[in-house]
Parts: C-alpha cells; sequence; structure tokens
C-alpha cells in the first residue's frame, strides 16, 4: 500500500533532550513555525465573526428559529471555540515536559513522519487523526509540533473537559475546542459546530486535530470510526473549498497505559469518574509509577483527492448553493467512510508494538498459570510470526531476548506476577470471604487489562486468523469457499475489528498473503491448503479469534439467552459489547445475508437472535448474568 | 491596428501558415537577447522589450541557446492530392462559384489555433485536410452550393475567420466523403444600415474588424468586440455563441443578433420579422447560435448598432490580492455598475504584463514607475507577490464617463484597491491581441501553451482558480514536467450570476517524449477540474470536436437528444459534416 511505507521508521526520544536541559527554556524557546497553506491565523475572535457571518450559519438559524437572531448561536460558538495562545502552549510545554519526564521512560517519535508532517501542512489544510488510548494523548501531539516547531494544531475534545476548572481553560487556550456529547438533533448545535470546523479548514491556518475513533478505547483496540467529525473535516474538499486535504494518521501506543486499571474497572461496570479538576489532582499518585515508554508514530499524509479519485463526483453540489444546509448524500457517506476507516487501519499499522502485547496473547490463552520458560519460548515464538505479519515492535535488538520480555513483563506487576518460574494473573486483594461473584470480579480486572494489552496487538493477526479459522470451516480446500466463509466472518466482526468498507477481496487477501508469509499455508490458483510443518500456526491463529467467537456463539432456543458461562466471562473482552439479549429482532448479519453454512463458525444459524448496536457498553451491564432489559442505543456522530 | 485585406480569397499571403496572425507581426529574440514584436500594425510594433527575456527564461526554465525552430515553409508535396467529385466540382463551375483545390489553400483551412493544431504544421505534418474550397460570394451562391452538396453527397465545412480553439476546423479523421470547406470570406458586405432601428444588416463572411471599422466611418458601432475580432467573422460569432469585451454595453452575440438567415440542407431558416423580441415557442435563432456548423450556413445577420461613444477611457486598479479583486468584482456586478470592460488578472498575469513593457524612452518615466512602485509595495504594504490588478474600459458621454468611474473606483478602494493608471489599463487590453503570437514565440523555445475558459457562479469563482490552477501545476509535474507550468487566470466577464474565467496555461517541454499527449492530458484534468468546482464547459470558445466527451454531462441525455434531432432533421445525410458538437 502505498500510504504506509514499510521502512523502518527512525524513532527518536523527545524525552532525552528534557533530561538534559531546561524545561524553562525549552518553553521559551523561539517558536516559529513555517507558514501554512492558508492566510495567516485569524485570531480566535476573527475566526468566530467568520463562522456566525457565515451563509450556513444564516440560513439554519432562520430555518430552525424562523429568525435571524444569531445570539443564540453566538453562544454554542463562545461556549466550544478554542482560544490558541502561543503563551499557553509555552506553558503547557513546561508542564508537560515535567510531567512527561516523570511518567515516562522515553516519548518516542518518528522524525521522519515529522519531516512528511512538516512538508503536508505547507501544501494543504492537516487533519491529524490520532488514535485516543489514554487522557495522556490529548495534548501529546501539540507538545511534540511545539518542540518540533510545527503549527500547533486546532484540537476536538469531549466538553467534560472543558468542565474541569482553569485545566478547561488552559486546554482552550492551548488549542482545544469543545463539543457536546449528545448533540442529538439538535440543528443550531451542529450548524455551529461544522461550520466552526469546516472554517478553520478552510483557512488552513492549523491543522485540526480530531479523534476519529470518537473516544477513548478501553479495551485499547481500534473502534469502527465515529463520521459526525470526519464529515465536517471533508466537506471542504468535497465542496471544492480546498484544493485537497492531508489526512495523517498517528498511532499512539504505550507499555503501559495510566489509566489502564480505571479502564478495567470501566468494563467492568464502575462507572467512570467525572473529569474534575480534583480528581486529577487527586490522581497524582498515578505519576510516582512507571509507565515505560509511548510511542508516537506519524503516518504517511493520505490526500484525500487521491482517495477521492473515481470514487465520489464532485460535481454533486453544482446545483444548490454549497452553504445549504444538507445531509451528505449517500455517496459522500460511503466516502467518508471508506475514509475514515481506512485511517483508523492506517494508525493500527503504524501502531508500535510492545513485548508485553504479545506475551500478554500468551498469558490470556493460560489463564491459569504457566511457567515462565514456556511463556518466554512462546513469546519468541510469536513474535516471528508478528514480525512476518507485518507488526512493528519495539524490540531492543542490543539487549538480550529474555531480559527484554522479563523487564516488559515487570512493568505489569499489577496484572501478572512471576513468582518461582511461574506466571500467574494477579487477583485484587480485599476482605476475605469472597463470594463467588466477587471472586470473579477481583480476577476479571487482571484479565481485562491483559486482554487490553493483547487488543493492541490484535490487528496484526485478525486477517489472517479469519482466513485460518474460515479454512477450518470450509471442506476442501477451495479458496472461493474459504473467502465466503472469510466474508462471513468480516461481516459478523463488522463492529468488533475495524475493515474498510468494500474491501474484502483485499483484507482477504492480506490475509492469505499473511499466511503464506508464515509457511503455514501454500496457494495454488484456486486452493488454500495448511502446512504439515506449520499446522500449529494455523491453530494458534484460529485460537486468537476463538473468544470472540464464542461470544458471538449464542446458540438457544426461543427467547432465552443461554449460556454465559464463567469461563466466556472471563475470556471476554469484545471492545464494544454487544448486548446480547432475547429480542423480537431476529439476528440479520450486515448485508442481510446469512452464513453459507448452517455450521460454519459454529454459530446455529437462523436460531440466533440479538441485536446489534453502536453504543458503548452501559456502565453495569456487564456482569456474568445475561443482560436484560433493552437500551436504545443512540449512536453518538462524533 | 492597421488594415489589410484578409477578405482576399488568399488570406495564406499575409498570415501565417504555422502561426497565429499576420506573417509580419511577430515576437523574437534579438541578437542581443532583447525581446521585439516585429511589424507595424500593433502599438507594440518595433519596440523592444527589456524584460521579456528575464521573465521568459524565469517563468519556463528556459535557455534562449534551446531552439525548436518551425518548419520554414509548407511542403506541398506533404498534402494529400485532393478526392474530388468531379461533376460536382463542373456544376460548381456553372454555377459560377468560386473553387481551388491549390494545397496550400487547402491546408490553411484545415486547421483552427488549438496547439495540436499549430504544432503539427511547425513540424511540418500535415493532416487530413479538405479537397477543395469554395468561395460563395453571397448568400444564393451558398444555396446553391448547399443544393449541389446535397445532390452528390458531398461533406461542406463552413469555414469564416479560422480563429476557432476547439478543434472545430479539424476534418474528421472517420469522413471518406469528399470534404469542402465553405469559405465565407467573399461574403463580406454591409448591405444595409438602418438608423431608425439602430439595426445593420450584414453578409455573415464580414471579418470584425472590417465591420467595426466600416461602420464607424457611419459613425456607428456594434460594440462587439471579441479577442479575437481581428481575424473571426460574424458567422463565426453566431455558430459559437461569440461574447465581446464590451458585453456588458452592448451584450454578447445573443443580444445583438435581432435576424439571422442561415442555408441547411433542408432549405432556408430564417424567421418573418425583424421584432425585437418574440413569443414564438423556443427562440429558433436558439438552434443557430452555437451549432458549430453542423446545421447550415449563416450567410446574412441582421444585429444591433450604437452611435460610437463620445468617449473612452482606460483604468486599472491594483488589489493587494486575488481574492480581495474578486470581491470587488463581485460588488461591481452586484451595483450592476461593470463598466463597458472589467478585467482581473492574477498575480502571474501581472507579471508577465510588466515583462511586456517596453523600453521607457526616458529616465523621468522610469523614475516615475520606480516611486509608484514604491509607493504599492512599501507605502500600502503590498505583496509584489499577492497582488493583482484589474483593468477597466469605460465608455459613454464624457460626463457619465467620469461619474462611472467614481462610482467604480470607491467600490474598489472598499477592498483595498488602489488607483493604478489608464496607461496600465490599455497595456492590459493591448495584451489581449498580441498574447496569442507570444505562443508562436514559446513554441521557438519549447515552450507549449494554451488558453481555455469557463463561466462560473460568483461565490465559486475564487474555489475554481485556485484548483484549477494548483490542478495544472500538479498534473504537469506528475507527467514529468520538469519546470513548474505557467498556470494563471484571469476573470475576464462579469454577470449578475457569475463570472467568465480564462486560463493561460503553458509550460517547457524539454525532456518529455510526447509533449503534445502530456499538454492534452492536462488540459483534460484541468477541465474535469473547472466542471468539479461547478464551472461551464465552454463560456464562448465552443465545444467543436475538443470537448465533446462532455457534452452528455453539461446538457444531460434528454438535452443531447434534442439537438441530436434537430440535427437529425435539418441534415439527415449530414452533410455539414464537421462532427462538432454532438
Amino acid at each position: 500500500m502505498q500510504e504506509f511505507s514499510m521502512t523502518k521508521p527512525s524513532f527518536v526520544d523527545i524525552l532525552e533532550e528534557r533530561r538534559r536541559g531546561s524545561d524553562i527554556s525549552h518553553a521559551l524557546r523561539a517558536f516559529s513555525p513555517p507558514p501554512g497553506c492558508g492566510a495567516p491565523p485569524p485570531s480566535p475572535s476573527a475566526l468566530n465573526k467568520m463562522v456566525l457571518e457565515s451563509q450556513h450559519l444564516r440560513y439554519v438559524v432562520l430555518e430552525v428559529r424562523g429568525h435571524s437572531e444569531g445570539g443564540e448561536a453566538a453562544a454554542l460558538l463562545d461556549e466550544m471555540s478554542q482560544n490558541l495562545q502561543v503563551t499557553f502552549i509555552r506553558l503547557l510545554g513546561f508542564a508537560l515536559s515535567k510531567i512527561f519526564t516523570r511518567l515516562f521512560r522515553r516519548i518516542q517519535v518518528n522524525e521522519d513522519g515529522l519531516a512528511r508532517l512538516q512538508q503536508a501542512t505547507q501544501e494543504h489544510p492537516v487533519i491529524l487523526m490520532p488514535n485516543h488510548r489514554s487522557y495522556v494523548d490529548f495534548l501529546v501531539l501539540s507538545y511534540i509540533m511545539f518542540t518540533y516547531d510545527l503549527s500547533i494544531p486546532v484540537i476536538a475534545a469531549g466538553i467534560p473537559l472543558m468542565g474541569m476548572s482553569l485545566i478547561g481553560e488552559i486546554f482552550r487556550r492551548s488549542g482545544a475546542f469543545f463539543i457536546r456529547r449528545a448533540i442529538g438533533s439538535d440543528k443550531l448545535y451542529w450548524a455551529v459546530l461544522s461550520e466552526y470546523v469546516r472554517t478553520i479548514v478552510r483557512t488552513g491556518f492549523a491543522p485540526v486535530e480530531f479523534y476519529v475513533e470518537g473516544l477513548r478505547s478501553r479495551t485499547l483496540k481500534s473502534l469502527t470510526p465515529k463520521m459526525g467529525m470526519m464529515h465536517m473535516v471533508l466537506e471542504p474538499f468535497l465542496k471544492g473549498e480546498v484544493y485537497d486535504l492531508s489526512l495523517v494518521p498517528v498511532s499512539i501506543s504505550y507499555d503501559r497505559v495510566l489509566e489502564e486499571s480505571l479502564l478495567a474497572h470501566e468494563l467492568l461496570g464502575v462507572p467512570k469518574p467525572r473529569e474534575t479538576t480534583r480528581g486529577l489532582l487527586k490522581a497524582r499518585r498515578v505519576l510516582e509509577q512507571d509507565y515505560g515508554s509511548m510511542h508516537v508514530y506519524f503516518g504517511n499524509p493520505v490526500s484525500v483527492r487521491e482517495l477521492a479519485k473515481g470514487r465520489i463526483g464532485r460535481g454533486q453540489y453544482n446545483l444548490v448553493p454549497r452553504d445549504l444546509p444538507g445531509r451528505p448524500s449517500e455517496e459522500s457517506q460511503a466516502f467518508a467512510s471508506a475514509a475514515a476507516h481506512r485511517v483508523v487501519r492506517l494508525q493500527e499499522r503504524g501502531t508500535v508494538l510492545s513485548p508485553w502485547s504479545l506475551t500478554a496473547l500468551l498469558v490470556l490463552q493460560r489463564p491459569d498459570g504457566t511457567r515462565w520458560d514456556l511463556l518466554a519460548r512462546d513469546t519468541l515464538w510469536l513474535r516471528g510470526i508478528a514480525l512476518q505479519l507485518g507488526a512493528r515492535l519495539d524490540w531492543p535488538a542490543d539487549l538480550p531476548d529474555l531480559e527484554v520480555m522479563s523487564s516488559s513483563m515487570a512493568l505489569h506487576r499489577s496484572v501478572v506476577r512471576c513468582e518461582e518460574g511461574c506466571v500467574w494473573l494477579v487477583e485484587e486483594a480485599g476482605p476475605e470471604p469472597v463470594t463467588q461473584e466477587e471472586g470473579v470480579f477481583r480476577r476479571a480486572s487482571a484479565v481485562l487489562m491483559c486482554a487490553s494489552y493483547r487488543n493492541q496487538a490484535l490487528h496484526v493477526f485478525t486477517r489472517p486468523a479469519m482466513v485460518a479459522v474460515a479454512m477450518g470451516t470450509v471442506p476442501g480446500h477451495s479458496q472461493e469457499d474459504i473467502y465466503r466463509h472469510f466474508c462471513f466472518l468480516r461481516d459478523l466482526f463488522a463492529n468488533e475489528f475495524v475493515f474498510v468498507p468494500g474491501c474484502g477481496p483485499q483484507d482477504f487477501e492480506e490475509g492469505c498473503s499473511g499466511l503464506q508469509q508464515c509457511g503455514a499455508v501454500s496457494a495454488t490458483d484456486h486452493e488454500l491448503k495448511p502446512t504439515e510443518e506449520e499446522r500449529d500456526t494455523i491453530v494458534f491463529l484460529s485460537a486468537i479469534l476463538e473468544p470472540f467467537i464464542e461470544t458471538y456463539q449464542v446458540t438457544g432456543d426461543n427467547c432465552t439467552l443461554l449460556y454465559f458461562s464463567l469461563r466466556n466471562c472471563l475470556s471476554f473482552f469484545p471492545s464494544h459489547f454487544r448486548e446480547i439479549f432475547p429480542n423480537s429482532t431476529r439476528y440479520t448479519l450486515p448485508g442481510g445475508y446469512l452464513p453459507p453454512t448452517p455450521t460454519c463458525c459454529k454459530l446455529q444459524c437462523p436460531n440466533i437472535y440479538f441485536r446489534q448496536s453502536h453504543c458503548r457498553i452501559h456502565p453495569g451491564s456487564c456482569s456474568p448474568t445475561p443482560l436484560c432489559g433493552p437500551q436504545v442505543a443512540t449512536s453518538s456522530p462524533i | 491596428i492597421t488594415s489589410h485585406h484578409i477578405t482576399d480569397s488568399k488570406p495564406q499571403d499575409i498570415m501565417k501558415w504555422n502561426g497565429w496572425g499576420y506573417s509580419d507581426s511577430r515576437f523574437l529574440f534579438n541578437k542581443k537577447g532583447q525581446g521585439e514584436f516585429t511589424g507595424k500594425r500593433y502599438r507594440l510594433s518595433g519596440m523592444i522589450l527589456p524584460s521579456l527575456k528575464d521573465w521568459f527564461e524565469a517563468t519556463f526554465g528556459t535557455s534562449l541557446q534551446h531552439k525548436t525552430p518551425a518548419t520554414p515553409t509548407l511542403n506541398v508535396s506533404a498534402v494529400p492530392p485532393p478526392n474530388l467529385v468531379e461533376p460536382f466540382v463542373e456544376e460548381l463551375k456553372v454555377a459560377g462559384v468560386a473553387a481551388s483545390h491549390d494545397p496550400e489553400g487547402r491546408v490553411f483551412r484545415s486547421h483552427g489555433h488549438c496547439l495540436h493544431e499549430i504544432f503539427a504544421l511547425r513540424e511540418g505534418r500535415i493532416g487530413r485536410v479538405p479537397d477543395l474550397v469554395v468561395w460563395p460570394n453571397c448568400h444564393n451562391d451558398v444555396v446553391k452550393i448547399v443544393e449541389l452538396a446535397c445532390k452528390y453527397n458531398v461533406c461542406l465545412m463552413p469555414y469564416g475567420g479560422g480563429t476557432s480553439v476547439s478543434s472545430a476546423l479539424e476534418c474528421p479523421l472517420e469522413e471518406t466523403r469528399s470534404v469542402v470547406s465553405l469559405d465565407t470570406s467573399q461574403m463580406n458586405r454591409i448591405l444595409w444600415i438602418d438608423e431608425k432601428n439602430l439595426t445593420v444588416h450584414v453578409e455573415a463572411g464580414i471579418i470584425g474588424q472590417d465591420l467595426e471599422r466600416q461602420l464607424n466611418e457611419s459613425g456607428y458601432c456594434t460594440g462587439h468586440e471579441p479577442d479575437s475580432m481581428e481575424f473571426s467573422s460574424l458567422g463565426g460569432w453566431v455558430a459559437t455563441r461569440a461574447s465581446g469585451m464590451k458585453k456588458n454595453i452592448y451584450g454578447n452575440i445573443e443580444d445583438l443578433v435581432v435576424h439571422i438567415k442561415m442555408v441547411t440542407p433542408r432549405g432556408v431558416i430564417e424567421k418573418s420579422c425583424q421584432g425585437p423580441r418574440m413569443s414564438t415557442g423556443p427562440d429558433i435563432h436558439h438552434f443557430i447560435m452555437g451549432s458549430e456548423g453542423t446545421l447550415g450556413v449563416v450567410t446574412e445577420v441582421t444585429m444591433k448598432i450604437r452611435p460610437l461613444p463620445e468617449y473612452q477611457k482606460y483604468g486599472s486598479i491594483v488589489f493587494p490580492n486575488f481574492q480581495q479583486g474578486v470581491s470587488c468584482l463581485r460588488e461591481v456586478a452586484r451595483q450592476r455598475c461593470a463598466p463597458a470592460s472589467i478585467r482581473l488578472m492574477d498575480n502571474e498575469q501581472f507579471q508577465f504584463g510588466h515583462a511586456l513593457k517596453p523600453q521607457v524612452s526616458s529616465i523621468f518615466t522610469s523614475f516615475l514607475d520606480g516611486l509608484k512602485k514604491f509607493y504599492i509595495t512599501k507605502f500600502k504594504g503590498f505583496e509584489p507577490h499577492h497582488l493583482c490588478v484589474a483593468t477597466l474600459l469605460f465608455e459613454g458621454d464624457r460626463e457619465k464617463v467620469l461619474q462611472h468611474e467614481k462610482q467604480v473606483y470607491d467600490i474598489a478602494a472598499k477592498f483595498g484597491g488602489l488607483a493604478a493608471g489608464e496607461d496600465n489599463g490599455q497595456r492590459g487590453y493591448m495584451l489581449t491581441f498580441v498574447i496569442a503570437y507570444l505562443r508562436d514565440l514559446g513554441m521557438d523555445y519549447y515552450v507549449i501553451g494554451e488558453s481555455f475558459e469557463t463561466s462560473v457562479p460568483w461565490d465559486r469563482v475564487l474555489d475554481l482558480c485556485r484548483n484549477v490552477k494548483e490542478r495544472i501545476v500538479r498534473e504537469c509535474k506528475e507527467r514529468g514536467v520538469q519546470f513548474p507550468p505557467f498556470s494563471t487566470c484571469r476573470v475576464t466577464q462579469t454577470y449578475d450570476a457569475g463570472a467568465c474565467v480564462y486560463f493561460y496555461f503553458a509550460f517547457n517541454y524539454r525532456g518529455l517524449a510526447d509533449p503534445l499527449h502530456v499538454y492534452e492530458r492536462v488540459e483534460h484534468e484541468a477541465r474535469e477540474e473547472i466542471l468539479a468546482n461547478g464551472g461551464s464547459l465552454s463560456h464562448h470558445h465552443g465545444v467543436g470536436k475538443l470537448r465533446k466527451e462532455w457534452m452528455r454531462e453539461a446538457v444531460s441525455t434528454v438535452g443531447l437528444g434534442m439537438l441530436q434531432s434537430v440535427k437529425e432533421y435539418v441534415d439527415p445525410n449530414n452533410i455539414f459534416g464537421n462532427r462538432n458538437l454532438l
């Protein structure tokens, strides 16, 4: 893929210089980013004025409120808008230098990517699209951009951050703008927000940064993208207001995520604490721990114009005023969706994995403990496969492998312990005696954390694993049959893993060539056969998907949700728990077709009933007991 | 402009056979390397242009060392022998219509002025040419010719001034019949002037400058001044829906025409009266205007005339950037106070204009120029690489012109515009006439280029200009053009609901294996970009064969079908077989 260079990126630790130099002089350094592609930056008030005076907003105000009084819109804009000031960037730079040097051993940044980014900012408006794994993500890009003398991005942030006293204002002055969560059908809000975003993109004075996944992935697995912001940033291109846009996927990964246990508890139903300044201060103790390295990989800028070539007609706006409010056409929606998925895929491919991700994968398959030497051996074996599948590993070449693995694991002593040559998952301490349920709960947190780290690496294996599973369910070796089963899995897991819509054949191809790389299959014109030597690989890859399949594997009669065994619960970690409940909605696959064979993937269709939704698990709904009660999910458009 | 006689049946004697315009007028770099424009016909003629060389070399990355001279003379033996239908030729002779199959005359009428047409001629490549040229003297001659053509199934291609830039005059390669070029140049008389109704009745072969000059002698003008008016014909204007630079006062060709007579294979089409407006179904004039020679030959036209304006004044305005300039033009259009002509050149064209400044005769003028430059760039803070200039032409009685001028300058001031003098304005318009000659100079030094145009709603003007220019630059780069191309535009007409935009595009083709192909692809992509940005397929150049592929998209399938059914009725045997438009 041209968008993705496989050449080894050159990572540089930006904290190294911070440890040697003074944070003050870093904060006060001459900051003069090269001018972007657009006009010089307008002042925040000038920008707001442009938005308020826009024809689009006037149309909407008139339509929604029946008069042309713009006061309401102005208030919304005041709540929303950023107020980027270099002084605050400096202040923040100082504070972050202090914090980051304490938290992390290293912040590794690929300088080649930054060079490409700098080039891109001078040509076209740039959209920075990082993945979102931790609160720390939020300002790290701004910090890096400041360090490298690049324009500070304007960042889309959730409104809870604004509510934090002082911190909210600091964020605002560091370039954050705030978006309400449940906008729903508030037309005026939509109009103000979209016009605001589009105006920033059009003027091109600063990169726009937003999380295409919409929210922090609680499971560290990529989330299927949310389309609201995506449409807003793409529109200026589709309407010809800018020549091109560069989408820059940014992959942020952590050896250890700050809020790992918070996330696990959230998944177990403990409500997320509200973002408050006080909470932040209280959380200071997290600063006292070691979080290893953070990797930030700036991917190749993706030209939207290139993406759009032959896929979408830009003439669609020729017959209506471009400012007219209206839903994006189906064509635009499909295009935006494909583009967003593609970016998430590129984020995944750019992600640098820690050795621990691989170890975690193996630990999970042996929840009852395993011998360290076996675990180490298998991790090395897995490393081989991962590398063949194109994974990017942070595996220091100059250290003995055993040391790499053990130190990587040592960082996670809150999850696993190694005692007397055996590796165990940690159980949370608590008062005795425990009920069975409490016991599960205590173990679950470690399992979930472990699963999350495994999830970081999952994208490497998904496609080959799906081919492997498909091969196992097909009598014979016909590629065509395998492909059919593969497509079934792809549709089934459409909300579980990220697949670019319409790229089924490419995904299959990627899976097959991955397996061939590992020597696990031999392909002829029409057949795909497992090789004898690497049978283990096929079995192992299939096993990776097993828990996911089991999760979806709900058999039963009538309207009872069936089994949800303890084991299942423990190995249960799909990112967005689908609410699985007896419901009158009969399950059909996306695309509306039924599995190719009744036994495929052990799914006993058509007796499966469950409803799909894109909504996040509701706190409390993940208990070992079956879920119940309908939850009407409104998918957040952001 | 000095008069001449292309009304001669042998225009090739005074005009270039492989380039633009008069043989005696051309740009060249003299022995000292200075730019020079030869001849005596234009204001610029005989002048030295000291900055042309530097601009030329810097803009295209060329060197005067590397020349690509044209084949000096037409190799007559390379011209394919004529495919004549003897009885047709015989009957023409009997009817008294002049005809010739002299190769030079046939080659001369085998092309318009698209880049690829001229490029091929310069290399001495001759493609399909007409087999015979006929010169009707009047309407009745045309009727006879068309009758005979129908009788002998001969393909007729009307030829007016030969200034087409849409491949409209190219003989279709698939045409196997005898192709006859019907040259209207001998039908060039003004038949009457009606001073009561202010109309003139003219034979359609008359050339623009002759019509205007002869009317001026009687104290009138049509006011129709397309950039090609030195060479283009009235019939050609009608057949392509031409637009004149002063359309703000006089209107475009469709506003000027009162009555048209056209000879078709079905017979003669015309209206029965000269009423100024009618409600008699769809206006049949609109089948004729823009038909590009596919339906018949326009033989006579009645058009509006106006008394010569008492006073003319040029003007110019400098804007800090193109965006401000466009906003100003938009406001002028909103207030409907556009002068006879108002054009906005972008920065590249502004600099180009400067490169064509003749040698300054006195130290004082050069001092004054320096002072102006200082005032604009230093005192007013205009960025020399962003500023752009609008040129203006006012017409009318003196008092009104001055009043009008003030109104326009006041609007301009609101958009940061500064009045920049009459001289700059006048030079801007003069450039229009000589720019076509410049392409020939470029082609002597590895530079090829072309212009193309569109019309677009006001709110998209800026976006379209930026995107198309950028697209050209990117496409050139992608296709291996070594040096960034010259990619520039100007807004040349304002309307209530939009504007006409004109692009120039040229590049240095050294190192390219197939420069023409590269050129054509880039132009194609530029047109795609125009359409994607809400621009039209053409504002006034027409479709010809060059832009046919987009016609369905441009007018819808039903629209195309309508036009086809008209063609089907009027000319079922495709006698007018130039295959333009449809």
